[in-house]
């Protein structure tokens, strides 16, 4: 029992990463039917600006998660510039597949930037919170742990807000749902993409910060995995949907935990927990089979 | 008010409109009228910067429209009520409303009396105020599109086919709306297939034949007009 409580934590954790990074890609895709390839790679340049920046603070006498601030800079810097450089040129003259395969490479370009500043070797971040572990229902939970969750909360508690009761978001949803009458009715519409993209980067910076306060390294690669799965977990809970992206996110974290606690036991070392993730990629095929627009989507049909 | 000048639109290859030139001056209902495909849309969508024209002239209200970005338009009091409605599906009634009037910097109260006006000319939207969109039928969804350019206070209105798939009851119900409308002080420049209906309502008249101005003049002479009845009245 005590076992099952601490996955749950685990993947509430876990879950809660991919589901800031799946924001990022649900709102990007939501608004200009793009999947941002490049945005995996968001959380790899947030985790390199805190490999550095961490010190910096903590020489200032600042707790050490108050460089995700400079993270969040970082991200929304590169992610404008990413869109302003290479997406918005190519949106004007190209197709979605252009656009698609620009993200791709726009992708590989992070990772290898990073690699030829960085080294490919991973480099430590030193400790972001500092906190003892706490004790829930008998179980003790890591604070880092608990700490992810909550800020994983609190982010798509605001966000949801920010895309449901303000004029800014109002403006998102109108781009996204009719671009035409978006300009008829005065939504700048450059500036809401380009304001999409730096709010998907800051999440990303965000999900930086959670995922190295439990696995302390920056590498040039780090994206690639986090990004496919966070990818998936948008898929799942269908894309475009802001709320389809928090519950894939979660739902992914939690099959993955659990599979890997529970996979070899019950298949009789069959499956161990090496497979975790051909389970989450198993679950989004079979969840695909059924539900094509994902969990939360709603099968559109093609208007000719 | 509004006046364009040798418009010419190109989409690729193909010439879509050519040399048109006209005008609608303030407080007229104008109506742009023709077959399918003329290019009345085109001329709408060059208007409001939807798309870029190839050469010509518009010009509104002092602007040259051309040069201003397509979303400002509706600040300087033009509304384009798109063919097709263009309704955001999954919004609610009320923030379709709300988005019709997101140019404007207005107190809450003024915003809450301005769409109270617009349920009061469009009953039926009040009773659908938090439903979406999307699942009205197509002719709550033309009184939307409607009402969201109302709240933007639009000096002159652009409608793009507003009877467009409507029965003859409701084509009745919005025709009523657009003299209410116009009766108010609003210019209208309406874009319809239906030339018996618009002919009916408007005091001028351009009739727009495969991108060319064919033959304008007051609704009246139109209507009288062999050409016109024999190819658009019917008759």
């Amino acid at each position: 029992m005590s076992l099952f409580v601490q996955q749950i934590f685990n993947g509430l954790k876990v879950g809660s990463v991919y589901a800031l990074v799946a924001l990022g890609y649900t709102m990007v895709y939501g608004i200009i039917r793009l999947i941002n390839f490049a945005h995996g790679d968001f959380i790899m340049v947030g985790a390199y600006t805190l490999c550095y920046t961490i010190p910096l603070m903590v020489n200032a006498g600042m707790p050490a998660w108050m460089a995700v601030v400079l993270g969040i800079v970082v991200c929304v810097i590169v992610g404008v510039v990413v869109e302003l450089l290479a997406y918005r040129p190519v949106r004007k003259k190209g197709t979605n597949m252009t656009a698609l395969i620009t993200a791709i490479s726009m992708s590989l370009f992070l990772q290898n930037t990073a690699q030829s500043l960085f080294g490919s070797a991973p480099k430590p971040i030193t400790t972001i919170f500092d906190l003892e572990p706490i004790n829930i229902a008998g179980v003790s939970i890591a604070g880092e742990t608990l700490v992810t969750i909550l800020i994983g909360f609190a982010v798509m508690i605001t966000l949801t807000v920010v895309v449901n009761k303000t004029k800014i978001g109002r403006s998102m949803r109108a781009v996204s749902q009719d671009r035409q009458a978006a300009i008829l009715t005065g939504v700048n519409v450059n500036r809401t993409i380009t304001l999409t993209f730096a709010i998907g980067a800051a999440l990303a910076a965000l999900a930086a910060l959670m995922y190295c306060a439990n696995y302390p390294a920056a590498s040039p690669t780090m994206g690639g995995m986090l990004g496919l799965k966070a990818f998936v977990a948008a898929v799942l809970g269908g894309i475009g949907i802001i709320p389809g992206a928090m519950l894939g996110g979660i739902l992914v974290g939690l099959v993955e935990s659990l599979s890997k606690a529970y996979s070899a036991v019950l298949t009789g070392g069959i499956i161990t927990s090496a497979f975790s993730d051909a389970v989450v990629f198993m679950i989004l095929i079979f969840v695909l089979l059924i539900r094509p627009a994902g969990i939360l989507g709603k099968n559109e049909r093609e208007k000719v | 008010m509004l006046k364009i000048t040798d418009l010419n639109v190109s989409y690729g290859a193909i010439h879509a409109i050519k040399d048109v030139s006209l005008e609608v001056n303030d407080g007229e209902l104008v109506t742009l009228i023709g077959a399918n495909g003329a290019g009345k849309t085109t001329i709408l969508h060059a208007i409001t910067g939807l798309l870029a024209p190839k050469s010509g002239k518009i010009e509104y209200d002092g602007h040259d429209l051309i040069k201003t970005p397509n979303h400002k338009i509706v600040s300087l009091g033009m509304a384009h009520v798109p063919e097709g409605r263009h309704i955001f599906p999954n919004m609610t009634v009320a923030e379709n409303l709300v988005m019709g009037a997101h140019m404007r910097k207005i107190d809450k109260q003024t915003l809450k009396d301005e769409m109270e006006e617009v349920y009061e000319h469009f009953p039926r939207l009040r009773e659908r105020t938090k439903q979406l969109a999307g699942t009205l039928s197509g002719g709550e969804q033309q009184m939307l599109a409607m009402g969201r350019a109302i709240m933007s206070d639009p000096k002159i209105l652009l409608l793009d086919e507003p009877s467009m798939g409507l029965s003859p009851l409701l084509v009745k119900e919005i025709l009523s709306i657009i003299k209410i409308f116009h009766e108010k002080g609003i210019t209208i420049l309406l874009v319809e297939q239906n030339a018996k209906m618009a002919l009916s309502i408007a005091d001028r008249a351009y009739v727009l034949e495969v991108g060319r101005i064919s033959m304008s003049g007051t609704a009246k002479e139109l209507m009288d007009d062999d050409r016109v009845k024999k190819a658009y009245l019917g008759l």
